[in-house]
């Protein structure tokens, strides 16, 4: 309980100096949008191919416009030295990862429910026939995406050429959870619902979050501490 | 000592290639429906095994420099990581000559080539991690976690590229599905992986031995610097 309580403080405290910045969420939906202008010279944006793609277009948008978020999520404890002060706090460094990863979620989740709406009116998608669905994918794929993503930031945040390196090194890793949300979106943005053979992508959403949320909680001690 | 076991490993190696080139190019009759190029299975094949072999012992190298907390583990993981990606850049270049010939394409998103190349890619992420951290023990550390992770997700994404890719098959997979081989052609593929085997742990051990100068001259330079 403890564990879970530590974790939330870092979480409130991540979101509450995000609420009063909003320069992650402001950086990053604009970014997004700015992905989903240029989507549309590569492509004839009314076309009905746009439904079969729609779900890789939404989440290569999602992934990059989340590492705008995840690039700043310990590079901005850097300043003052705030990122030392949290590793000498009482809480553990499991912990101190587990927080910034909620608030990543959280903003990453903002930042998609907001593109989203904007998406169905550029690319005339009617995304909204199967939301609840929609939004599990996007729940599962997101907490996947951010568990790599705040590891790897924590990884990268004292190295030189910090903001090249966690784009080439998290991409890759990345790929099943965007594998599994592009084949359930493009599906439930067309306007099909989810049959017994795209289970398996729920599944396999579902262990790489358990997978690497287990691994990353193990493993996060070494790598901010070392 | 060392320099004798890797003169060993070098001469056993190049004696074996020799002799499995005299086989695969005079004695194994060209293949019924490939015909002559099909002899790139006999360095495509053993150049994936011992890539991923490499990338295994690699894996259980960077765990004992967690466990242990020893550069040596480090050194060796970073050099067996080195060995098997050169080696998997083999396999994905003779994949991609042997694809041109019988598929009349470089590429084609097929599942194997396709994971193979994503794993060809965290680990190119891997090497460049290791050259922008100074810090010895904070690049091991890093890197130990960078190769625990991408071989847990190199499995993961093999599956799921499987099913991803098998969703929409294209004409590509029908031509693979080719079956066995005969009995007379398939020694030279296994003469030839403990060929490259014997050639990858000579090249770790080179390459460990330049690691172990490298840091012999930097501690000189840092030595002569400290005056």
């Amino acid at each position: 309980m403890n564990f879970l309580r530590g974790a939330l403080a870092v979480a409130a405290k991540d979101l509450r100096s995000e609420i009063r910045s909003k320069e992650s969420v402001n950086a990053s939906l604009s970014f997004a949008l700015v992905i989903l202008v240029l989507f549309s010279f590569a492509f004839d944006p009314t076309s009905d191919t746009v439904r079969e793609i729609a779900g890789g277009l939404l989440w290569l948008v999602f992934a990059f416009a989340g590492t705008l978020i995840l690039n700043r999520s310990f590079a901005r404890e850097l300043v003052n030295d705030c990122l030392d002060a949290l590793l000498a706090s009482p809480i553990s460094g499991a912990q101190l990862y587990l927080g910034k990863v909620i608030a990543n979620f959280l903003i990453l989740l903002a930042v998609e429910l907001l593109s989203m709406p904007v998406f169905g009116i550029f690319y005339n998608v009617h995304w909204t026939r199967f939301l609840g669905q929609l939004l599990l994918v996007m729940v599962l794929a997101t907490w996947g995406l951010t568990v790599i993503g705040t590891l790897f930031s924590a990884m990268t945040v004292n190295l030189r050429l910090r903001e090249l390196m966690l784009p080439t090194l998290v991409y890759p890793m990345m790929i099943p959870a965007l594998m599994g949300a592009i084949t359930l979106s493009s599906k439930l943005a067309a306007g099909e619902p989810i049959g017994p053979e795209d289970l398996i992508w729920f599944r396999l959403l579902v262990a790489f979050d358990v997978i690497f949320t287990a691994l990353a909680l193990a493993l996060v001690e070494t790598v901010l501490v070392g | 000592m060392r320099t004798k076991v890797i003169s060993a490993l070098v001469v056993a190696s190049g004696a074996l290639l020799a002799w499995n080139l005299h086989t695969i190019l005079l004695n194994v009759p060209d293949e019924a429906s490939q015909g002559r190029i099909f002899r790139l299975i006999y360095f495509h094949l053993p150049a994936a095994l011992t890539s991923m072999a490499g990338f295994f012992i690699a894996m259980f190298s960077a765990l004992a420099y967690l466990a242990k907390r020893d550069l040596r583990f480090d050194a060796a993981a970073a050099a067996i990581n080195e060995v098997a990606f050169t080696f998997a850049f083999i396999t994905l270049v003779t994949g991609s000559i042997w694809g041109r010939i019988i598929w009349g394409v470089w590429w084609a998103w097929d599942p194997r080539l396709t994971s193979y190349f994503i794993c060809l890619l965290m680990y190119s992420g891997y090497f460049m991690m290791r050259r922008a951290v100074d810090e010895p023990h904070r690049r091991a550390t890093l890197s130990a976690v960078l190769s625990i992770l991408a071989s847990v997700d190199i499995v993961i994404v093999w599956k799921s590229i499987e099913w991803f890719r098998t969703q929409h098959p294209g004409p590509v997979l029908e031509i693979r599905g080719g079956g066995g081989m005969a009995p007379g052609m398939e020694a030279p593929i296994f003469w030839n992986a403990l060929a490259f085997l014997l050639l990858e742990i000579a090249l770790v051990l080179i390459r460990m031995r330049q690691q172990s100068i490298q840091s012999q001259i930097e501690s000189l330079r840092r030595y002569a610097h400290a005056f």
